[in-house]
């Protein structure tokens, strides 16, 4: 899923400075599943705003409304009376989210209340960490499914870099290091062979260095 | 107006299990604390989210008092501890939107705590008193 985290209040208040209907606008998906932007932190981060305007003057009325996908035109549709009715949109989704609603009202001030953080996972209660770089070519089956592109801080291809204390990355010593994860895991599924194989300088083309990425699905356009 | 004396309006969520029976047993035992606190019952501390003490602040709330069991004694294991970590949360939310954090507390006291119970609320009504009115009244929730 998508990580993200709210902004801090004070940040918010800078972004809206100005305008007086708001509506706080939640995303249903992987927001509400990291619990940045969800129902129950849309209801929050209104509540917050609401104080911030009283007790700083600010003039804000602020609407609630959470929506099941923001990055999705069949779901915005229904936040369009909402969105209608307001002077500015926070949204609380992901930057893609931000970004639909965006396109979809040219006219109306659209604003990011979370900081987008990356494709991860829950670890465990109140953790999440990230797994995927959304790198455009995955090399997982080449590593016993943990992916050294993200996981390895200096995103290493043909080893570990030496640098490991115990099992810890160097980098940051609260992560485990990635090549230590990929030895144990290949050792036991009887792949520690592959690790023999040389591999050549990654196509960064088809990642974010490539520019915008697009997918294209003839088969399925209309 | 500014004459008339500031008397503040502490909500107090109470656990069932321990703050609850000693604000009830200070009653009965005939131990004085201020009336400005309205007591909430709740099964466990552990049951109540942020948006509960956010709410409460929006609908004109001057303090929130969270009220559960000793740490340890929860009986619900560790529910105490969970509302001591969203109280914490909250704290910090409330400073950022600019309202001063004093005004949510969490506090331990057990079933036969009466006379500790009633000076918390002794001492939370005149904290909140020192601080004023939130001034937060009819800050009710629009839907979208």
């Amino acid at each position: 899923m998508i990580v993200a985290e709210r902004k801090s209040i004070p940040e918010l208040l800078e972004i809206l400075k100005g305008h007086h209907r708001i509506l706080v606008l939640g995303c249903g998906t992987c927001v509400t599943v990291c619990l940045a932007g969800g129902e129950r932190e849309v209801s929050i981060i209104a509540s917050a705003l609401r104080i911030a305007s009283r007790v700083q003057g600010l003039g804000f009325e602020i609407d609630e409304l959470v929506i099941e996908r923001q990055c999705d035109n069949i779901f915005i549709e229904q936040a369009a009376e909402a969105i209608r009715k307001c002077d500015a949109v926070l949204s609380l989704g992901c930057g893609a989210g931000v970004q639909a609603i965006a396109e979809r009202y040219p006219q109306k001030p659209v604003y990011a209340g979370l900081d987008t953080a990356f494709l991860g996972i829950l670890e465990e209660r109140g953790i999440w960490t990230e797994k995927c770089a959304a790198c455009g070519s995955c090399v997982l089956h080449k590593y016993g499914g943990i992916c050294p592109v993200t996981r390895c801080a200096k995103h290493l291809l043909n080893g570990p870099c030496g640098g490991s204390r115990e099992d810890r990355c160097e980098v940051r010593s609260d992560r485990p290091c990635a090549w230590q994860l990929i030895y144990t895991r290949l050792k036991g599924i009887g792949q520690l062979d592959k690790l023999k194989q040389i591999e050549p300088p990654k196509n960064w083309g088809s990642s974010l260095s490539g520019g915008p990425r697009v997918i294209v699905r003839e088969d399925h356009r209309i | 107006m500014n004459n008339i004396k500031f008397e503040p309006t502490v909500v107090a969520f109470c656990c069932h299990y321990c703050a609850y029976a000693a604000a009830d047993l200070a009653g009965s035992s005939r131990l004085q604390y201020p009336p400005n606190v309205r007591i909430i019952r709740t099964p466990c501390t552990g049951r109540l989210e942020i948006d509960y003490f956010m709410k409460a602040f929006e609908n004109g709330a001057d303090g929130v008092l969270v009220a559960g069991c000793e740490e340890g004694s929860c009986h619900f294991k560790e529910g105490n501890l969970l509302a001591k970590r969203r109280v914490t949360y909250t704290r910090n939310l409330l400073s950022e939107a600019g309202l001063e954090a004093e005004r949510l507390r969490m506090v331990n006291v057990s079933a036969a705590s009466a006379q500790k119970f009633a000076e918390i609320v002794w001492d939370m009504v005149e904290t909140v008193r020192k601080l004023g009115p939130a001034r937060l009244k009819n800050l009710t929730a629009k839907p979208g």
